[in-house]
């Protein structure tokens, strides 16, 4: 276990010791306190390290995350796992606007609320939030799965090209183009194992499928006199 | 970008520190504004009948004894004058209106950055470490205060655009975003006769509130009723005489903390501000909702 201090190292010290790591190094297990809010701590990893911080972060904790695991025991501030590739992120406590934004690959895990706008612009990742999510969820997704046990905030899936929506409780209104699509056994099951996978637990027949109508795809004839 | 900081004492027995908690806080949003910083602090009200103002001079060699012997001559109270740097703080018998429009006849030079009865206001160019010291802002007590680092976008870099902005008798703001209407709202509030001081989009939230709390609205009456009337971005912070307001826009772009212990309530542009508060580690912490009104007290608490 290699433990470090942010009170004590600067974070650009500590991201600098994590991306000189070679693929098959022995320190696999970091251990960093102090984050006081500190930005973009323990991001852009790309070996399968496992990195746990004891204490709240600010922005882009995590980011671009290659193979790495990292848990927050702890809040995060906007754009926890912005753009990861792959990996685990696991988030304790809550996290900010644009959780996984932009996320290619991976899972994200925040057990507690997420805030506006999570899951922006995903491109593949898949996020599993234990509590609600704000609005503007999974605003222009386009693949991966954002599975939300609690409540989703107004405008979910606003200008949704593809990606699967699940949510467990209350959902406000929906956002253009994101329909209700039917929750079949195999999205059951898809949606059960994605839970496991995140080691959240909760109760499956509530949850509901959200999804792309696929109606912006395309220029649509109809429309040509808004162009004139 | 901007960072904003609030913290308002729930426990008396930690009013002496407030101004080295709050200092520490506004350091801590420097990243986010490095431009100008400000703060407003509410402390030691002068009784009833008279006032407190808070002013700032441009011109270093500037005498503020000359300002209180004529100010004593024209309305009859001599005022008591503690200079902290380029501003001074005045208590006085009598209204801060008549000193204010006082002052915009026979000193418009002076600029009247805060009046009430406990608001005291300091803002100038500068990293907000300089802005505290400068001040004397450690050694400040008090029940609560406001403040502000600014990283400018929509007008100039001086004292004069530097947030706080005062709204009325202890009402105070600072914001971190942008108002897009702000223009074509200071023309409305211009023809109901109200005076401003600057072109900055701020201080016609601050006048809007004012205007509102004139009416007859409360704050948090007014506040909601500028979810209506004010476009753009922002969280807003709102200092009264006994009370703390929190208030963000619906798209929320713009970050806010809160926390809370049965001592102390914090708010800030990011936890960063709220790492050194003492006992901040069993504080409740969240992120406080797009389009709802938070407020605290004073008022039944103590």
């Amino acid at each position: 276990m290699t433990s470090v201090d942010l009170s004590a190292s600067s974070v650009r010290e500590l991201n600098a010791r994590l991306h000189a790591l070679p693929a098959d190094t022995n320190e696999t297990a970091w251990r960093i306190a102090e984050p006081r809010g500190a930005h973009a701590v323990a991001a852009g990893l790309t070996v399968p390290v496992s990195v746990e911080i004891d204490g709240h972060v600010g922005y882009y904790c995590g980011g671009m995350n290659q193979a790495a695991s990292v848990t927050i025991n702890g809040h995060c501030g906007t754009g926890v796992a912005e753009n990861m590739m792959s990996g685990t992120i696991r988030v304790r406590g809550n996290a900010s606007q644009c959780a996984g934004a932009s996320g290619h690959g991976g899972l994200l895990v925040i057990e507690g609320d997420a805030g506006p706008r999570c899951g922006i612009s995903m491109k593949g990742v898949d996020i599993v939030v234990g509590g609600s999510v704000g609005h503007m969820s999974a605003f222009m997704a386009q693949s991966g799965t954002l599975a939300v046990c609690g409540d989703a905030g107004e405008d979910l899936g606003d200008s949704i090209y593809e990606a699967t929506l699940y949510v467990g409780g209350g959902v406000g209104r929906l956002g253009a183009d994101c329909v209700e699509k039917e929750m079949t056994t195999r999205h059951r099951e898809m949606l059960s194992a994605l839970l496991e996978r995140a080691g959240v637990e909760a109760d499956l027949s509530t949850f509901r499928r959200f999804g792309s109508a696929r109606r912006l795809y395309h220029f649509h004839v109809d429309n040509a006199d808004a162009y004139r | 970008m901007c960072g904003i900081v609030g913290l308002f004492l729930k426990n008396p027995a930690l009013r002496d520190r407030l101004g080295a908690r709050f200092a520490t806080m506004l350091a801590g949003m420097a990243d986010r504004g490095p431009d100008s910083a400000g703060l407003a602090v509410f402390h030691d009200p002068v009784p009833e009948s008279g006032c407190k103002l808070t002013l700032f001079a441009p011109d270093p060699d500037h005498g503020w004894d000359a300002l209180g012997s004529a100010l004593a001559a024209a309305l009859g109270a001599a005022p008591l004058i503690d200079v902290r740097s380029n501003h001074a703080v005045l208590r006085m018998d009598g209204t801060a209106h008549r000193i204010v429009d006082w002052l915009a006849a026979n000193r418009p030079d002076i600029r009247v950055m805060g009046y009430g009865r406990s608001i005291e206001v300091f803002k100038d160019k500068g990293l907000p470490e300089e802005i505290t010291a400068r001040f004397g802002v450690e050694e400040m007590g008090g029940t609560h205060a406001i403040g502000h680092t600014r990283m400018a976008t929509e007008s100039a870099v001086t004292t004069e655009h530097s947030h706080p902005f005062i709204a009325a008798d202890d009402v105070c703001l600072v914001h971190n975003g942008s108002l897009s209407n702000h223009n074509r709202l200071r023309l409305r509030l211009r023809r109901r006769g109200l005076r401003f001081e600057s072109d900055n989009d701020t201080e016609v939230a601050a006048r809007y509130f004012a205007h509102r709390l004139n009416e007859g609205a409360s704050l948090e009456e007014a506040m909601e009723a500028g979810l209506d009337d004010l476009d753009g971005f922002y969280t807003f912070a709102v200092g009264t005489a006994d009370g703390f307001a929190v208030l963000r826009d619906a798209f929320a772009c713009k970050p806010a903390v809160l926390a809370e212990t049965d001592d102390w309530v914090a708010m800030a542009s990011e936890f960063r501000s709220l790492a050194d508060l003492p006992g901040v580690d069993e504080a409740t912490i969240w992120e406080p909702e797009p389009s709802i009104v938070y407020t605290w007290s004073h008022a039944g608490a103590s």
